[in-house]
């Protein structure tokens, strides 16, 4: 069977990749691409540590094939930084030391991206809810909704 | 090795053609949150997956005549940015987004999760409510049936071969009519139901029930219809007695698994409970 011929976005830049239909976008993107910032977990969709926004949607890149991203804008993990400078969410995760193991981080920062840009002004539980499929064994969570909720509060301050 | 055919048709004639024409297995793909869960386990080997996303139609949610036209792949996130939607079926709408995490939510939708037949299904139950149809479009053209007459069994359809689910029709909701949802997991968010139960009911302007429908998941082989929990709100305002017999008439229709999740007798208790609940709700945004 012949390869896909994919033309998408990701993090901005035209990428252009040959897939199998089997392979996930999650695949693709670390072993086609070497963007290896997306993490596999569970590969079922029930942890989070894969996430990615298509056109600024959140989702699961296991629970997606590689072939369903032609003509879409993929952002991941790689693209929240601006060079060295760490976007606020990412600062804030460090000094809050909103992680341990750090292999659901880049899930955890992807989707707290997406519930800032959807809801400027979270309540801890709606951060909550928004977060209740990104799975974390070290932290127990309260460290990573604290510096969600804090980096919410400086970049309503800042705009 | 394994290396399944795909293809993204971009009008519903096409994507009909090719599940009819396909030789051996041939798996529709819209959210793809059962779907790739299934290949990777190696579960389904589809040898053509048919992404259906690409077909206009089956993006949008429509208004028609007061209902409601909602694309097969509108994915549950959608669903519940769609104002008007979630105003006129608020049960229908919380229950599809009570199905996974926001990331299955960005992808997941209630046609999937239909087709699916999964007896547990959260959005089945307060479809089949709501009085809910789906427009099936197949090589002899299109037929439009009840939801509750597309599962069969658990994994299983009445679909035949080259049918798809294009939408999912919502009737105009009828005046003092109010629906509602509930289910029951042992946590807040992410987990399969245990049960689940959806009621919708319209009242006169006395406030007494004039037509009703309830619908129960998890607790048989599919989504169950039940005529005679339906009948015991019909005539009331729901007092004790109404409630009693809208609790009896839903255990008598479970005939459940006992499983990690709950028991036989459990799931037909709490069967009885989240009836009784999900009524109270629907009496109230009925204007009761």
């Amino acid at each position: 069977m012949a390869k896909h011929h994919i033309s998408t976005t990701i993090n901005g830049e035209p990428v252009e990749f040959l897939c199998s239909t089997e392979q996930t976008m999650l695949d693709v993107l670390r072993d086609e691409l070497h963007l290896t910032g997306t993490k596999e977990g569970c590969a079922t969709g029930d942890c989070g540590a894969c996430s990615i926004t298509v056109d600024d949607r959140l989702v699961c890149s296991c629970l997606m094939l590689g072939v369903e991203a032609d003509g879409h804008a993929i952002e991941t993990i790689e693209g929240m930084a601006d060079g060295d400078k760490l976007h606020p969410l990412q600062q804030k995760f460090l000094e809050y030391a909103a992680l341990q193991c750090g292999i659901c981080t880049p899930g955890f920062l992807v989707a707290s991206k997406a519930l800032l840009e959807h809801n400027p002004d979270p309540t801890e539980e709606e951060a909550r809810y928004w977060l209740a499929g990104n799975l974390c064994r070290c932290t127990g969570y309260d460290k990573i909704i604290r510096a969600v909720l804090d980096t919410a509060a400086d970049m309503r301050g800042a705009s | 090795m394994y290396a399944p055919s795909f293809a993204a048709p971009t009008t519903v004639a096409e994507a009909v053609q090719l599940l009819a024409n396909a030789s051996g297995v041939a798996r529709v793909l819209a959210g793809g949150t059962d779907l790739l869960v299934q290949l990777r386990s190696g579960m389904l080997k589809p040898d053509l997956i048919v992404d259906t996303k690409r077909i206009p139609e089956l993006r949008t949610i429509t208004t028609e005549g007061g209902g409601f036209r909602i694309g097969a792949s509108v994915s549950g996130a959608e669903a519940g940015e769609h104002e008007t939607l979630s105003k006129d079926w608020p049960g229908v709408v919380e229950a599809v987004e009570l199905i996974g995490s926001t990331q299955i939510q960005g992808r997941a939708s209630f046609v999937g999760n239909l087709c699916n037949a999964s007896p547990a299904a959260d959005s089945v139950p307060a479809l089949i409510a709501a009085g809910a149809t789906v427009v099936i479009a197949g090589p002899g053209g299109e037929r439009e049936v009840p939801v509750e007459d597309v599962p069969t069994a658990p994994g299983r359809t009445s679909l035949a071969k080259g049918e798809m689910v294009v939408a999912v029709k919502l009737p105009p909701k009828p005046a003092r009519t109010g629906d509602a949802y509930l289910r029951f997991i042992p946590r807040t968010e992410m987990d399969i139901a245990v049960v689940g139960a959806g009621v919708c009911v319209t009242l006169d302007e006395g406030g007494a029930c004039t037509a009703a429908k309830v619908s129960l998941g998890a607790v048989a082989p599919t989504v169950l219809v039940v005529p005679d929990a339906a009948a015991a709100l019909v005539g009331s305002r729901l007092d004790d007695a109404a409630l009693a017999a809208l609790d009896a008439a839903a255990q008598a229709a479970c005939s459940p698994i006992s499983d990690k999740r709950g028991t036989v007798e459990y799931r037909t208790k709490v069967a009885g409970v989240l009836a009784r609940r999900a009524a109270a709700i629907a009496f109230k945004r009925a204007g009761a």
